[in-house]
């Protein structure tokens, strides 16, 4: 029963990762029906941009504003020099180009810092049963969200945001920038995917720390119908218990796979995730 | 009222892949056509290998195991649409398999390891396509990236077995005891490689011509008009999967027989994306630009190495060059060249076929350019 | 106010406007005629940028606005309900009208707009807080029109206002375009299919045939004008 416990405390901690970076997916979906399989790569390079700050100055939230401050950049510049140039096209194309940034930033990281890893450090204390590191995960992760949330439901930024994602001609005809809106989007997306990129992160830094945590993440975001944030929040952390649950009770090396039996089940029964609205896509 | 834009959008394919679609003289039946090509590719394979060293002979090699799975990529992704992030996962079936029959059962022939190596990948192609068959577009790039992730890791779950994440290895002595010392090893492991290659691409090239290839197609561009018209769509998806998969399997088997090796480090997520990006700088839709991104692929790895070498740069640029030229080769020919090498590879034939006979434009379809009738009236 | 000056827009091949030359007045309600595909959704797509003209010049209030982009002619003065009315059926029926309204500064101005246009549409006003998918079809077409009021725009164009919606709400919608002319000066170009009831709140008309200007007079006199009725609003 302790395990048990254990486990799900564990599991809260790691799903509040997935959720953050679930949310930055999920973001961008919803304003560019892109699905960023760069966002792992943008969060590793401001992580290691993190990791030299920190290294250089000895402070780990001067290190960590960084990874904020480059995530966003990131974002925005990814949006204005390459999504913009092929969100017209197919589906196929947005998805071959987010991961040939992620091949590229992947191994730009690798020439940098090279691709043996690097310790890198927690925010608190880690050590103990949901410890203050895992507290300050889920807080932030829980603060974040609501933030987001608040900011596309409540503010005028969120309503034109909404609008040029939802319907980007109307929008424009509204008189809203719905190119500026669509780069305010990345910029937040990667600013979130950034804090979670610092939290899944430790103990240790390498080109291909978030491959695993991407595919929860992407997971997540599935489960929430890949344009609900609500949905993958609550999938993130769902997934995030489920996910220890399976590494404590059957083994770690299956949880990737067992991420991926989740996602083909949910999408054999609700092809548009289980909080998805569901939408008649084929006809 | 005036406003639908009809034109489709969609990653481009090479205009009717050279020499697939063409109506010719119908006396000779298509399996003999490929059956010939594939006999004159081979002649000029093992030329190619008595020409050159045991290193080069190793990379030819190589290039044909790739070339088997870009080609079942191709299939799968330039025809039928269906995007794939996890043929490593394949490949890694397929090494496996071979790996655990030449160690646990070595009597059988390294014919049948290898036939064995692409049935078993076959039924986990069919697996996958049934429950990929569902999905769509990121969705299915988001499961198969994560049957990449999650697959090589089994082999930390059975370490007896599979040996961790060491892998297995393993020698296999396929040469025939009358050519032990008349043919150098590599050579030999060569010839294997490509006959196993261009039996495969053969079986590929008819189904791509044939019925299958169509109604892969037609499932691509509209699934409910396909399905309208008597294509059952589920099936062909899965079709797609199996056989996409078996080449992969087989491209997994024969790398692993002739490295040796079968270990959990070669097949990463990273593979399975180079293994897209060799598709997509070759040319989707067609499945010469298969051949076009294998080759890529071996000489990328060697041209880079070079290059590190000649200009001394540091380990870890050297180790990640390859990978950041997949990743700038996946965004420049998707936002630059939509048809990849094969597209500008037809294109440059129209243009030298419109320049011999001044009265057909470039635009001509290919079909009245290539038609041998025009060429006598020019 | 409004001079669209020989303006010709392509879509491939098929020119969808050939050579349009059209004039608007200050505080006029001018109506656009013809049958489906005679270019008139393309028109009013054109003018408000979101297809560029092949050649030609559109100018409003003073400017040049054939190369501004979509959302800058907005922000000028210019307001388009598209087609359907262009509701966001995923924002709340407030949100939708205070989108019409964002790009201006004035806070209580824009309070002061959305207590008219509640004045205006009733029923807009109780179902506020209701997401816009659950309005009916003349709920949506006065939330659209609501909406790009919202702005207090000096120019409308509106897409066939009346598509699909009952006689009662037609004449509904009409009497206010009329009464918001009179009351504001406001400048509306309408685009119809229903010719009798547009040129009954029209000044001027002009008629649309596959991409050309066939016949530009009067409301009165084009209602009056058998032959043209006849061959191209088919009443």
């Amino acid at each position: 029963m302790n395990t048990i416990w254990h486990l799900v405390l564990n599991g809260i901690s790691s799903g509040a990762v997935y959720a953050a970076l679930g949310l930055s997916l999920v973001i961008i979906y919803r304003a560019t029906r892109v699905v960023n399989f760069a966002q792992p790569a943008l969060a590793l390079i401001s992580a290691y941009l993190a990791y030299a700050t920190t290294k250089a100055t000895g402070s780990y939230w001067l290190g960590f504003a960084v990874a904020l401050l480059a995530g966003t950049l990131l974002g925005v510049l990814v949006e204005r020099l390459l999504i913009r140039r092929v969100s017209r096209r197919s589906e196929l194309s947005s998805i071959i180009v987010t991961l040939g940034l992620l091949l590229v930033l992947q191994a730009v990281a690798g020439m940098i810092w090279s691709n043996e890893p690097h310790a890198f450090g927690y925010a608190f204390d880690f050590r103990g049963r949901f410890s203050a590191t895992d507290l300050f995960a889920v807080s932030a992760v829980l603060v974040t969200a609501a933030g987001v949330l608040l900011l596309f439901k409540f503010t005028p930024l969120g309503l034109r945001m909404r609008a040029a994602a939802f319907r980007p001609e109307v929008a424009k005809m509204l008189g809203v920038r719905v190119g500026l809106m669509l780069t305010a989007g990345w910029g937040l997306a990667a600013l979130v995917g950034s804090l979670a990129g610092m939290l899944a992160i430790p103990p240790f830094i390498s080109p291909n720390v978030l491959d695993k945590v991407f595919v929860f993440a992407l997971t997540a975001a599935v489960l929430g119908g890949l344009d609900n944030p609500v949905g993958t929040i609550v999938g993130g952390f769902a997934l995030g218990i489920g996910l220890s649950c399976i590494s404590g009770l059957v083994g770690p090396e299956l949880v990737p796979l067992a991420a991926l039996a989740v996602l083909v089940l949910v999408l054999a029964v609700r092809p548009s995730g289980l909080f998805g609205r569901t939408i008649a896509r084929r006809v | 009222m005036t406003s639908t834009n009809t034109s489709r959008p969609g990653v481009a394919e090479a205009p009717a892949s050279g020499g697939l679609d063409r109506p010719r003289t119908r006396v000779v039946p298509p399996l003999l056509v490929h059956l010939l090509a594939a006999l004159v590719a081979l002649a000029a394979v093992v030329a190619l290998t008595l020409l050159t060293d045991p290193f080069t002979n190793l990379r030819i090699a190589t290039v044909g195991y790739y070339l088997v799975a870009v080609a079942g990529l191709a299939l799968l992704t330039g025809f039928n649409g269906q995007v794939s992030l996890g043929h490593g996962a394949f490949m890694f079936i397929g090494a496996y398999t071979v790996a655990l029959l030449v160690l646990h059962v070595p009597a059988f022939p390294l014919w049948a390891d290898l036939l064995l190596a692409a049935v078993t990948s076959g039924v986990a192609g069919l697996l996958a396509g049934a429950a990929a068959a569902r999905l769509h577009g990121p969705y299915l790039a988001g499961a198969t990236l994560a049957l990449a992730v999650g697959l090589p890791a089994v082999t930390q779950r059975f370490p007896e077995l599979l040996e961790g994440s060491n892998g297995l290895s393993f020698t296999v002595n396929s040469t025939p005891d009358a050519l032990v010392g008349v043919v150098p090893p590599t050579r030999w492991q060569a010839w294997v490689v490509w006959v196993a290659v261009l039996l495969a691409l053969v079986v590929l090239a008819n189904l791509a011509r044939g019925r299958l290839g169509r109604t892969l197609r037609a499932v691509r561009d509209d699934e409910v008009a396909a399905s309208l018209a008597g294509v059952h769509v589920g099936r062909t998806k899965v079709l797609a999967f199996l056989v996409s998969a078996v080449c992969g399997g087989l491209a997994g088997g024969l790398q692993a027989f002739l490295l040796g090796t079968a270990a959990p480090g070669s097949f990463t997520p990273a593979l399975s994306l180079s293994l897209l990006a060799a598709l997509v700088l070759g040319g989707l839709g067609s499945l010469w630009g298969a051949l076009w991104g294998a080759l890529a692929l071996v000489y990328f790895q060697v041209w880079t190495e070079d290059f590190s070498d000649l200009l001394h740069l540091p380990t870890n640029v050297a180790d990640n060059l390859p990978l950041a030229l997949y990743g700038v080769v996946l965004v420049v020919v998707i936002l630059l060249f939509p048809h990849g090498v094969q597209g500008g590879l037809h294109h440059l034939r129209l243009r030298l076929l419109a320049s011999r006979s001044p009265r057909r434009g470039v635009t001509d379809r290919v079909t009245d350019a290539d038609d041998p009738r025009s060429e006598g009236e020019a | 106010m409004l001079e669209i000056d020989a303006v010709t827009t392509t879509y491939g091949a098929v020119r969808a406007l050939d050579e349009v030359t059209i004039g608007v007045d200050e505080g006029s309600i001018t109506a656009v005629l013809g049958a489906n595909g005679a270019g008139k959704t393309t028109l009013l797509r054109t003018i408000s940028g979101l297809v560029r003209p092949r050649s030609g010049r559109i100018t409003a209030f003073g400017r040049d606005i054939t190369r501004t982009p979509t959302d800058e002619i907005a922000r000028g003065g210019l307001a388009h309900v598209p087609e359907g009315g262009g509701v966001i059926t995923e924002l709340t029926v407030e949100e939708n009208l205070r989108l019409g309204a964002l790009w201006r500064r004035d806070r209580a101005d824009r309070a002061a707009a959305l207590r008219e246009v509640h004045e205006l549409f009733p029923p807009l006003a109780e179902r506020g807080d209701r997401a816009a998918s659950t309005l009916s079809g003349g709920e949506r077409q006065m939330l659209a029109i609501g909406r790009a009021l919202m702005s207090r725009p000096r120019l409308l164009l509106l897409d066939e206002p009346s598509l699909g919606l009952a006689p009662l709400v037609t004449e509904r919608i009409m009497h206010v375009l009329r009464d918001l002319r009179s009351r504001t000066g406001l400048t509306v170009v309408l685009v119809e299919q229903n010719a009798r009831s547009a040129l009954s709140i029209s000044d001027r008309g002009f008629v649309l045939a596959l991409g050309r200007v066939v016949a530009s007079d009067d409301a009165g006199t084009l209602l009056a004008d058998d032959q043209l009725r006849h061959a191209y609003l088919g009443f």
